[in-house]
């Protein structure tokens, strides 16, 4: 009885601190972006501007919920669905700290590969569903853009397994007690870093949603609750991609003083504010050149990676 | 001046090759040389003049129609109902001539230029559109800048210029049908296939609406997967009358109306306006006045460039550079409003000058800007121009030759991308432009990064000419002392019945400038961009045609975006440099 209270808060938990922060993301984006860019952002609405996120959520959730007449109706509802689902799944089986988690997996980390799979159909079938040219363009490009740096994000994070002889998230953690995996698995951090960029369809690799050339891409017919879904999933895969950074690479809630909660809060937000100075700096490449960096760079790089820390892995048993 | 020579050397060899009948020469009043030739002629001249000659015109600079059946100074010209008058210009030499062709009848009909020019098309289009030219042998004769459903040629005298000398607008659910019919995009009427082997292509709309046009464009797309194949470029969503209007306003109102053709570009577009209105009325401008406009043209120039600067980056992705431009635009019209008193659209020259002269303490903010902007556009070259991803997406995108842009009427930044040093300012100094130290920048490629680092230049060119302004702003008046300068100076009008008379009469009817036609161009921010007046000895021009540096640029859309990829379509219009209010007008 005990344990079920336990486990209902920590679910409850972790629901509400990945969508809550999630919001607060919107909050926080654009008074860095405003930052950033000499201006002042939201700061009217409560203290700094900070129930900007209950106005922004009032705004959208009370919009029309307009399903066009020409979409696969259907298949256009679910989508969203389709999208969130995976990225609040992945968050059950993180290990925050020790003794919360929802589900303290032992192979965590191929469930959020496989999740971060699932999140692709979300997008295509959103584009698809639209019947509209600019959304057809968007998820065709998702589609190649997510299937193929997912390739060099499982490869990337096999370094990480191999060391800590794991695919436990809470193993990983408590073997970088000595040294963070940071140091090791640098070029490793960097590959799984960028493929999290890309996975989560951010500037500088927002393609499959290219504001000023697709207008929103693959959700450009969406609107009210269906477009804040594909909203706070973004924020949720930058959330997302940050804690698991954290968690595999800068070992996750280790350090000194601090509650070992707080410190992965630190790392994880850190690594957010990374994801946004991107967005306020980056230009966007071409498709094409996109796919190139990603088979003719990052892929060489991850299986060189794989094959080094093997290697020296086999040499020290 | 040279020019009286070239025209009787180029007259007397045409007459030569081609016989004298029909031909006769004429001049402009600032010296611009003009030759009428009979229509049927043209095909045979046209090349002669641009290529087979001794003296040759390789750019047809622009093309405009006048309807002559109201006008009552001729000037001993050819007899005409319309007239075809063809602008044509030499960079090597810097020359113009207009070869001007009588037409007669109501709807007269004359063969097209298009095999000599293709950038003849669509100013064929818009003569067809505002005139009812017929031009035979057009390749799209539609109409270009007026809805496709639209009834009467604008520009016709007949045709109302008011909104109240026509039918109340109305929108009925049939005619919405009607307009929304004529705006679908059918591939067959440009001679493009919907299908090729076992190929499907996607007919994409860009626009009208659409963040990455800056305004209202719209392109078609013809796409095999991301690939553009063919592109088809739809204007005129921006049309306003300007021309019309010139024609029913007064010399002295319509410079307002110069302002908002480039809007971005401000008192650079009262400029060639003025020079073509003091042509006409023989008005010296001291050098006061000279010097003040050149500061102002410079001012604006960083202006304009500054924001294609921030747009550009935008274009490719980069998100921030564009709010960084933007408060330093915002810094120059804080120094503009200090001596116009508005920001964008100041509306500051006058014939004869401009309209007050500076205020006291001017110095000290021009002077404050010029040192806060230098440090900031280094920082941008970091950010923008150095960037690998922005390198990768402009390097070797949209590029097009020097041959190319000279046959298309490129000007501006985009030609000396292609390595032409060409620049008017210096060619053929207006305004007191001889006066000043300054480089003409230029790049080799003819890419978008090329067309970008020009522009970049540029704005530190264009500093260098206000420092000069700065510090050798002459003394003396801001306005010439002539009877058709408006206003009169106003300490004058306090103290003479003659000149406060003068100043009623211009302000509330206008003033009168004697007959003449006259054709004035500057070097404008996105290229050159030039006023044709004709007056009948009226308060307000006969006819004002307008030509502007982005609608050849525009033309030049498919030629560049084929093969290329939507992205590179975008990185093409962003530097490209367009505003769509001066390729309608």
């Amino acid at each position: 009885m005990y344990s079920a209270i336990i486990s209902l808060i920590t679910v409850f938990g972790v629901i509400i601190a990945a969508l809550s922060a999630s919001a607060g993301l919107i909050w926080l984006e654009r008074r860095l972006l405003a930052l950033w860019q000499n201006r002042y952002g939201p700061n009217r609405v409560g203290p700094f501007g900070l129930l900007q996120v209950a106005a922004d959520m009032i705004k959208i959730l009370s919009k029309e919920d307009w399903v066009p007449p020409f979409a696969d109706a259907a298949v256009f509802v679910v989508a969203p669905a389709a999208i969130i689902v995976p990225a609040l799944l992945t968050f059950a089986v993180i290990t925050y700290a020790p003794g919360i988690a929802v589900a303290d997996l032992n192979i965590g980390l191929l469930f959020f590969l496989a999740m971060s799979s699932l999140t692709v159909y979300g997008v295509v079938l959103a584009g698809w569903a639209s019947d509209s040219k600019y959304s057809l363009l968007g998820s065709m490009r998702a589609a190649a853009q997510m299937l193929s740096y997912e390739v060099y994000m499982s490869l990337s994070l096999m370094g990480v397994v191999m060391l800590a002889g794991s695919f436990d998230l809470r193993q990983i953690v408590e073997a970088q007690k000595g040294l963070w995996y940071v140091a090791p698995q640098f070029s490793g951090m960097l590959i799984f870093l960028t493929a999290g960029i890309a996975e989560t369809r951010r500037l500088p690799f927002d393609l499959p949603e290219a504001e000023g050339e697709l207008v929103a891409g693959y959700h450009a017919e969406y609107s009210g609750m269906k477009f804040a879904l594909f909203f706070v999933e973004e924020y949720m895969g930058v959330t997302l991609i940050s804690v698991l950074v954290s968690v595999l690479f800068f070992g996750g809630w280790l350090g000194p003083l601090l509650p070992p909660l707080a410190w992965l809060a630190v790392k994880t937000l850190f690594f957010i504010c990374f994801f946004i100075l991107l967005r306020a700096t980056f230009p966007r490449p071409r498709y094409d050149q996109l796919m190139s960096f990603g088979w003719k760079v990052m892929l060489p790089l991850a299986l060189a990676n794989l094959v080094i820390t093997g290697g020296i892995v086999l040499a020290s048993r | 001046m040279v020019a009286v020579e070239t025209q009787m050397e180029l007259l007397s060899a045409v007459k030569h090759k081609f016989g004298a009948a029909g031909f006769s020469g004429g001049e402009m009043k600032g010296g611009t040389p003009v030759i009428w030739a009979p229509a049927e002629k043209l095909p045979q001249l046209l090349p002669y003049l641009k290529s087979e000659g001794d003296r040759t015109f390789p750019v047809l600079f622009d093309m405009a129609a006048i309807d002559e059946r109201l006008r009552n100074h001729r000037l001993n010209q050819p007899e005409a109902d319309f007239t075809l008058a063809y602008h044509l210009f030499s960079f090597d030499r810097v020359e113009d001539i207009y070869v001007k062709v009588p037409l007669a009848g109501a709807y007269p009909s004359v063969r097209s230029i298009v095999d000599i020019w293709p950038v003849a098309n669509w100013y064929e289009r818009e003569a067809w559109d505002m005139f009812g030219i017929v031009f035979e042998g057009h390749p799209h004769l539609r109409r270009l800048l007026m809805p496709l459903t639209w009834e009467g040629h604008p520009l016709r005298k007949e045709h109302p210029a008011r909104a109240t000398e026509m039918e109340p607008y109305r929108l009925p659910e049939a005619r919405e049908e009607k307009e929304e019919q004529a705006l679908r995009f059918r591939p067959q009427d440009w001679g493009i296939s919907r299908r090729h082997d076992d190929t499907d292509f996607l007919f994409l709309n860009v626009g009208p609406q659409h963040p990455g046009t800056h305004g209202l464009l719209r392109i078609v797309l013809q796409l095999d997967g991301e690939v553009i194949v063919d592109a088809v470029p739809d204007i005129g969503y921006h049309h306003r009358g300007a021309e019309k209007m010139g024609e029913r306003q007064t010399w002295h109102t319509y410079i307002p109306y110069t302002d908002r053709i480039d809007y971005l570009g401000g008192v650079l577009n009262n400029l060639p306006y003025m020079m073509a209105v003091e042509q006409l009325a023989g008005i010296r401008v001291p050098e006061r006045a000279q010097a003040i406009r050149v500061m102002l043209s410079e001012l604006f120039r960083i202006a304009s460039h500054l924001v294609w600067y921030g747009t550009f980056a935008q274009d490719v992705g980069t998100m921030s550079p564009v709010f960084y431009m933007f408060t330093d635009r915002e810094r120059i019209f804080d120094v503009i409003a200090a001596i116009c008193g508005d920001r964008m659209h100041p509306n500051w020259f006058r014939i004869g000058g401009v309209a007050q002269d500076l205020p006291r303490g001017w110095d000290r903010l021009v002077r404050d800007f010029l040192a806060y902007l230098p440090p900031r556009l280094k920082e941008y070259d970091r950010i923008v121009m150095q960037n690998r991803i922005f390198k990768a997406r402009t390097k070797g995108v949209g590029a097009y030759s020097l041959e190319e842009a000279i046959e298309w009427g490129v000007t501006g930044p985009g030609l000396r991308a292609c390595g032409l040093e060409w620049d008017l300012r210096k060619k053929r100094p207006y305004s007191g432009y001889e006066n000043y130290e300054f480089d003409i920048p230029t790049a080799s490629g003819g890419d978008c990064y090329d067309r970008a680092v020009v522009r970049v230049a540029e704005i530190r060119q264009s500093i260098r000419i206000v420092e000069q302004c700065v510090k050798n702003m002459p003394p003396g008046p801001y306005k010439a002392d002539h009877p058709l300068a408006t206003t009169p100076p106003k300490d004058l009008t306090l103290n003479d019945i003659e000149t406060l008379i003068t100043h009623f009469l211009q302000v509330g009817w206008g003033p009168v400038i004697p007959p003449g036609e006259a054709m004035a161009a500057v070097e404008a921010a996105k290229g050159i961009n030039s006023y044709f007046l004709i007056s009948d000895g009226g308060s307000g021009p006969y006819r004002l045609r307008i030509r502007t540096p982005s609608f050849p640029h525009l033309q030049m859309i498919p030629l560049i975006s084929r093969g290329a990829m939507i992205p590179d379509l975008l990185a093409i219009l962003g530097s490209i440099d367009y505003v769509l209010a001066d390729v309608d007008r």
